[in-house]
């Protein structure tokens, strides 16, 4: 194979990778979105949020330990414990159940019947409400998240196409685990809300509240559950994108990522979720690598908006989003 | 508790249970306006009991109140014997209450058969983590509903739409779907809203015969509003008037038809 070839298909193979990072914060917008017919634009947050919070049980930090300090004078920063990754990740995963069932007590429960907007207007207030609540409790400072998951080169990989084409391509492990979690998680969740009772109470809320409520449906407990599974999903996503640059503010910027990846896919879609991750990943890499250097590079700032736009230009629905038909 | 013995024999020989529901003295305002005012009556167990009235009269309101939808500001709601406080659409959804709405409120993204499977949530017991897992209960349970949902899809006809996205049904069909939904729960009380407005002469006739077939084989206690007086007198075996929020006439469809307030509201008065 020529050289360049070869160069294109890591490029690719690395987008495909990058890529899986992006669908999995596109499929906690998808996740609420379809429940509720919300964005919710606290969703990057949220990924950020159990960042932090994973980060502070595993290394035992005391939550809002500058407030406690501050307020009473003392000097507490560390209980002096490690907590195993498994046991961190578990209770984390309960705060944000926690976190999904004050979000419904206090936001969601008073603006039901409320237009869309007013909504997405309140997820924006969270968003920012969460940001700063996550700093006060754990610190602003950039935080190494290390919960066991394979790093840096996979040597196989490298040896194996080194010997086929005398060329080793640089895959991370951790991209194959980011991989290969995401599948399993659109797997299950697709499961889920398909062949449970749940799902099925959950599709039916996202379609009309008022027959759901007529079935016998409780709207607050599909929306604990819903904003419980998109918690879920954003520390997931959290997890990975902190192991592999850090837990800081910039976390939760990777939210605007999602959105190319939302208007390619669809909204309504968790396949498309995945598929436009997939797409808007390799797309930014291999148009970095062939048309880049005619233009300047630094391209994939910019490519997967680009790529959106003419989406939404020639099918707003997205690749898997359903088609809006207006009957007259 | 209020007595529950006594009861009655239709024409058509039916025998007609105690009380299930009874309405007392019930007022529902939005801010200044009277939607219903004072009005109660009963629903015994068995019965095709039909709300009727001209356009605004307040039927639809009734409905909402027995459903749960509207919390009216005075008077009872007695079900089973027991005074019924302020409760959710949900919980009375839970009680054994279903309903078809006027304007249909289906799940138009679901199928057909995931629509109807909506109406069984109420009587799935497997919690959250079997049907997670997909483990256990869930599984059988699954199964079992399915059968029973197959059966009330046989019974109203509609095999062939059975995986049909609900959103591209028409009309008719709709409604027998939501009728179908409202079956699946299983309901003790089974409320129509105006399950015939919009429908040709052939699908009215459809309609007629489900609902009758309804309360003939699962003795489900229906609760109807129509506008069709024809279809009413023919169903029911008691019929509450309505007009502008109050009462003004209940008993047999015979009864209600000779009653000069009833003709009075219907086809105004009769100035001589």
């Amino acid at each position: 194979m020529p050289d360049q070839l070869l160069y294109a298909t890591e490029a690719a193979l690395n987008g495909l990778m990058a890529g899986v990072l992006y669908s999995l914060v596109a499929l906690g917008f998808v996740l609420i979105f379809k429940a509720s017919g919300i964005f919710n634009y606290a969703q990057g947050v949220l990924a950020l949020f159990a960042a932090l919070t994973l980060v502070g049980f595993q290394n035992g930090q005391v939550p809002f330990a500058h407030l406690i300090n501050a307020v009473f004078g003392t000097d507490l920063h560390h209980f002096g414990w490690q907590l195993p990754a498994l046991v961190a990740i578990v209770l984390t995963a309960g705060v944000m159940v926690a976190l999904a069932i004050v979000i419904e007590r206090y936001v969601l429960k008073h603006l039901v019947n409320q237009p869309p907007i007013i909504l997405f207007m309140a997820t924006i207030g969270m968003a920012y409400f969460l940001e700063g609540f996550g700093d006060i409790m754990w610190g602003a400072d950039i935080k190494k998240l290390d919960v066991g998951l394979p790093q840096g080169l996979n040597e196989t990989i490298d040896a194996v196409t080194f010997e086929a084409f005398g060329y080793g391509f640089f895959i991370d492990n951790l991209d194959i685990v980011a991989s290969v979690v995401a599948a399993l998680l659109v797997i299950s969740l697709t499961l889920f809300s398909q062949y449970s009772k749940q799902g099925r109470a959950l599709r039916a809320v996202a379609d009309d509240h008022q027959a759901a409520l007529s079935v016998g449906i409780s709207l607050r407990f599909i929306w604990v559950l819903v904003w419980s599974i998109a918690g879920f999903v954003a520390l997931v996503a959290g997890i990975m994108w902190g192991s592999k640059s850090g837990v800081q503010f910039s976390l939760s910027l990777i939210a605007l990522k999602a959105l190319p990846v939302l208007m390619l896919g669809g909204f309504t879609s968790i396949p498309g979720a995945i598929v436009g991750g997939l797409i808007i990943g390799m797309g930014e890499k291999l148009f970095e690598f062939f048309i880049g250097p005619m233009i300047g590079g630094a391209t994939e700032n910019w490519f997967a908006y680009v790529l959106a736009l003419l989406f939404l230009v020639f099918r707003p629905q997205g690749l898997f989003g359903e088609k809006i038909i207006e009957r007259v | 508790m209020k007595d529950m013995t006594e009861g009655y024999t239709t024409a058509d020989g039916r025998r007609i249970g105690p009380v299930l529901m009874e309405m007392k003295n019930i007022t529902l305002r939005f801010g200044g306006v009277k939607a219903i005012t004072d009005i109660s009556f009963d629903i015994r167990e068995g019965e095709i009991r039909a709300i009727i009235g001209p356009n605004g009269a307040g039927k639809s309101s009734m409905l909402n109140v027995i459903s749960g939808f509207y919390v009216p500001q005075e008077g009872e709601v007695w079900f089973k014997g027991y005074r019924r406080g302020p409760m959710r659409p949900y919980q009375v959804a839970r009680l054994g209450i279903s309903r078809t709405f006027q304007n249909i409120a289906l799940f138009d993204g679901m199928s057909v058969l995931d629509n109807i499977m909506t109406g069984r949530l109420t009587l799935m017991k497997s919690g959250l983590l079997n049907q997670a897992l997909w483990w256990g209960r869930a599984e059988r349970e699954e199964t079992e509903h399915r059968e029973k949902v197959e059966k009330i899809i046989d019974f109203l006809e509609i095999q062939a739409i059975r995986k049909t996205p609900v959103g591209r049904l028409p009309y008719g069909l709709k409604k027998r779907v939501e009728l179908a939904r409202a079956l699946a729960a299983e309901p003790k009380l089974l409320l129509l809203d105006e399950p015939m407005a919009g429908m040709n002469v052939e699908e009215k006739e459809d309609m007629s015969r489900f609902i009758l077939d309804v309360n003939d084989e699962f003795g489900t206690t229906i609760v109807l509003i129509e506008h069709d007086m024809g279809v009413v007198m023919d169903l029911s075996d008691r019929v509450v008037v309505m007009d502008y929020g109050k009462k003004i006439g209940d008993g047999t469809p015979d009864e209600v038809r000779s009653n000069p307030d009833v003709i009075n509201a219907y086809l105004g008065v009769a100035h001589d």
